[in-house]
């Protein structure tokens, strides 16, 4: 089939439960021009170099013509993933004092303990059952519990985060042919919703701080001030939905990828320390952003012998330059060892993930509780059913079988 | 030497960084044979960046400042004790406790030591220190502590400016002594040194360019004050002696290699060259001690006081010490480091000097962030990041495929208006430190022309 047309079979539902296929046809070809003007890069070092190049904007406002599958938030401004510096270094800088070092070194490491309890409570609850759904079940409500605990939001509002999240992420849905009006419309009013929200919330903890990042942001003044109110929604609201859906996504496709090696699941068993290289693994091989779909070059820019021209879309396929063999030896290989794996899970460059130290922690704990926490659990539906965005892919469910005698085996 | 590559001694007489990690790749790629290690220091290796930065602080202790072990060495450490000369024709190192070690290999990885202050009366007194070990950094915190009246650094280089950062932090009074026009001037050029030196006094710094410090004076053994070239002086009970380093090559003064004041000379597979210019096959070198020829900066030799280039070249050297033809790899990556200093992390990569203009093409002094990039007729050979350190792969690039220069208008940060201007590298001889980067030419060494009869 014609190169022009890959991005149009990325996105095609039906190729959503095992794209890798396409990417590496996607390599073959390069940097690749498609039927609608958007530019395709799936090479590791090309995708390197884009990712680092202070010429490639985030800014959708940057676009020569607007993409019809990806608008900016209406009249909204941008959160920092959306913005070039000088303005996302700013806001980032003012979301990362309260949430790393040097400023705030602990914050992420005081969570292990709620972590491991958290994920031991639902892993609990899993305990006797034949059947589970690891989706519902676990992977969703350990990262958006985890996020509301850091940010400040009282346990009784978790659910009601957790129906905004989802809905706001539908805005990166695709679904080809159809109308994305209403599903963005629906994205943007949970995100103003939210906004409002976590506006509200921050009010109350001005002046009255209770040791979250929502306090911190709040009342310390940094030598670089503080977030104007529509700054502090539109910024707290991409921190919750940002830690919540891929950390979801990575749980389960770290569940799924196990499963469908038992002798590495195995391994990891006898040899919890070896999770913390499997998580860095599992971000190579089953990367919870397939790609990103923001990026605009601010003028021509030549990359693989191609030059992309100023304004155009340019997609940088993530998940196919952490299968790239140029870069990684046998990369479609799952291999929880691997050294030297400079992978692209969290992107690189400015717009490095932001909540990657949390992500790491939260998949390492969740991962070896479940390993630990099931009996020789057995995927019901393989491939399981996946949610339709193709930039955040993951499985919807993931059903799974338990021995029920609560005798585990192998221990 | 024993036929097989993975099997026999090995010496490795240096034990700092680029002595561990040469070690830990000997065992990675499956040296099997005898490995030593010889190190002047009592303490096994450890990692020296903090020493300047966080240990004056006080945020952490001098002795926990270890630098983890990758990997098992297997190696027996001889620590305490210099090596005092090199037999090649024998293939042994002469310890200075008499000791002869017999090697098949040997890795020089000496490294540096700080340059001293040149009178040894008042170079004794108490009050005045020199940044390079352990110990040192955990005295001069210990003094800092005490709350002196004024410390005096003497000075501008990284090291230098990264004292009176801590200082000030500490919200100790500082002078700064510096003998060129600016800070940082020698590493970074003139333009970014002008900033440097706004920094320095933005934050309470008492800057003093174009000096020198004629005289420490003291008391009863203690140091009470200094004299400055413009006549005028000054009251201190601390002063550090921040000259730059001076490569531990002395031992090597009677080996018949490329050794002298500017490091030892290899080939780009870190051979050492002796001092006819002829590669041997034996004797290795790695780490601030060495200087090696760069495709990037016309062949000429390079000398780095670097972290970066101790770890690559150590493994380069390891690699190519158990590997035949062929197999054996250049040491080719390019030169950056980095340094904190006045809440700023700053950045370099590739030869700031090795340039003729500069220009600011990402952000600017007024945001406290920027990239400054440095040109050399035409095409790009370095970039200094401050507080943007993820554009550097970027530029590395551009460095690595000799890009034009300019490098045009065209990032997202770019503040237009910024035209290059000339980057104004001093000769190194006016500055008061030496390089952290050096071009040291294109002879293995001096000796080649000179030739010293033995004994």
């Amino acid at each position: 089939m014609s190169p022009e047309t890959l991005f149009r079979r990325i996105t095609d539902y039906a190729n959503r439960a095992d794209p890798y296929p396409l990417y590496a046809e996607l390599r073959e070809h390069g940097v690749t021009r498609q039927e609608d003007g958007r530019y395709l890069v799936g090479t590791y070092y090309e995708i390197n170099a884009l990712l680092h190049d202070p010429r490639v904007s985030s800014d959708l406002r940057n676009r020569t013509a607007p993409d019809p599958e990806f608008q900016p938030p209406e009249g909204g401004l941008p959160s920092f993933i959306g913005l070039d510096d000088p303005e996302h270094h700013r806001l980032r800088g003012l979301a990362m004092r309260q949430f790393g070092p040097p400023h705030t070194p602990g914050r992420v490491d005081a969570l292990r303990d709620d972590i491991a309890r958290i994920a031991g409570e639902l892993a609990d609850r899993l305990r006797g059952k034949d059947r589970l759904d690891l989706v519902d079940d676990f992977a969703f409500p350990l990262p958006v519990t985890v996020i509301c605990d850091l940010l400040g939001v009282p346990e009784e509002d978790v659910q009601q985060m957790h129906l905004w999240a989802d809905t706001a992420i539908k805005s990166l849905d695709f679904a080809p042919g159809e109308d994305p009006g209403p599903r963005r419309r629906a994205s943007q009013e949970a995100r103003v919703a939210m906004g409002a929200y976590l506006g509200e919330l921050a009010a109350k903890r001005r002046g009255h701080p209770t040791g979250d990042m929502l306090s911190g942001l709040v009342n310390d003044d940094g030598p670089d001030g503080r977030l104007t109110e529509v700054e502090l929604m539109v910024t707290t609201v991409l921190l919750l939905i940002a830690g919540h859906e891929t950390t979801v996504n990575l749980i389960t496709n770290g569940m799924l990828t196990l499963l469908r090696h038992p002798e590495e699941l195995e391994r990891l068993r006898a040899h919890p320390e070896l999770m913390p290289s499997a998580v860095e693994e599992l971000l190579r091989y089953e990367p919870p952003v397939q790609f990103l779909p923001q990026r605009t070059p601010l003028t021509d820019i030549e990359v693989g012998g191609v030059t992309v021209p100023k304004g155009v879309p340019l997609i940088l396929v993530l998940a196919s330059g952490n299968r790239d063999p140029l870069r990684f030896p046998d990369a479609d290989r799952f291999d929880p060892t691997r050294e030297d794996n400079q992978h692209f899970g969290f992107g690189s460059g400015i717009h490095n993930c932001f909540g990657a130290p949390l992500a790491r922690i939260e998949t390492q704990i969740a991962l070896t509780t479940l390993l630990h926490g099931l009996d020789t659990p057995r995927l019901l539906e393989d491939p399981p059913p996946y949610r339709t965005s193709p930039v955040l892919r993951g499985s919807r469910h993931l059903p799974l079988a338990q021995a029920a005698d609560g005798v585990q085996a192998g221990r | 030497m024993s036929r097989d590559p993975w099997d026999g001694r090995i010496v490795i007489v240096g034990a700092s960084l680029a002595g561990l990690r040469a070690a830990e790749t000997l065992r990675a790629e499956g040296f099997a044979g005898e490995l030593t290690i010889v190190g002047d220091e009592p303490h096994p290796p450890y990692d020296r960046p903090p020493l300047s930065k966080q240990v004056l602080l006080g945020r952490a202790r001098a002795e926990d400042c270890v630098l983890p072990a990758r990997r098992e060495t297997g190696a027996t450490w001889k620590l305490g004790v210099r090596a005092a000369g090199l037999d090649g024709d024998g293939r042994q190192v002469i310890l200075a406790n008499g000791e002869h070690l017999p090697y098949d290999r040997l890795l020089i990885a000496t490294g540096t030591r700080a340059r001293p202050w040149p009178q040894p009366e008042e170079a004794a007194l108490d009050g005045v220190f020199t940044v390079r070990t352990m110990e040192d950094a955990g005295r001069l915190a210990e003094r800092l502590d005490a709350g002196p009246r004024r410390v005096l650094v003497i000075g501008a280089g990284f090291t230098g400016s990264e004292i009176a950062s801590a200082c000030r932090e500490r919200g100790l009074a500082v002078t700064v002594a510096e003998r060129g026009p600016a800070p940082l001037i020698g590493a970074l050029g003139g333009t970014v040194g002008s900033w440097a030196a706004e920094l320095h006094r933005s934050h309470g710094v008492d800057l003093r360019c174009g000096v020198t410090v004629t005289a420490l004076r003291g008391s009863g053994g203690r140091l009470t004050g200094a004299e400055l070239s413009d006549g005028s002086a000054l009251d201190v009970d601390v002063a550090v002696v921040a000259l730059g380093a001076v490569r531990n090559t002395e031992w090597l003064a009677d080996s018949g290699l490329a050794a002298g004041p500017k490091g030892v000379a290899c080939d780009a597979g870190c051979r050492v060259v002796d001092m006819y210019g002829i590669v041997t096959d034996d004797v290795f070198v790695a780490g601030d001690v060495a200087r090696f020829p760069h495709p990037l900066f016309q062949y000429q030799f390079l000398a780095l006081e670097h972290w970066g280039n101790a770890v690559a070249q150590a493994e380069v050297a390891a690699h190519n010490m158990i590997s035949r033809g062929r197999e054996r790899r250049p040491h080719l990556s390019v030169p950056a480091f980095w340094s904190s200093q006045f809440g700023l992390n700053i950045k370099s990569v590739g030869v700031p000097t090795f340039s003729d203009q500069v220009v600011i093409a990402q952000g600017s002094p007024e945001e406290r962030r920027l990239v400054a990039v440095y040109g050399y007729q035409g095409r790009v050979t370095a970039a200094v990041t401050v507080n943007s350190a993820k554009s550097l792969e970027h530029y590395e690039e551009l460095i690595c495929t000799g890009a034009p220069f300019p490098p045009g208008p065209d990032a997202a940060d770019h503040v237009p208006g910024r035209e290059p201007e000339p980057s104004d590298v001093p000769d190194p001889r006016g500055l008061t430190h030496g390089p952290t980067v050096a071009l040291t030419g294109h002879l293995p060494d001096r000796r080649l022309v000179v030739l010293r009869p033995g004994g």
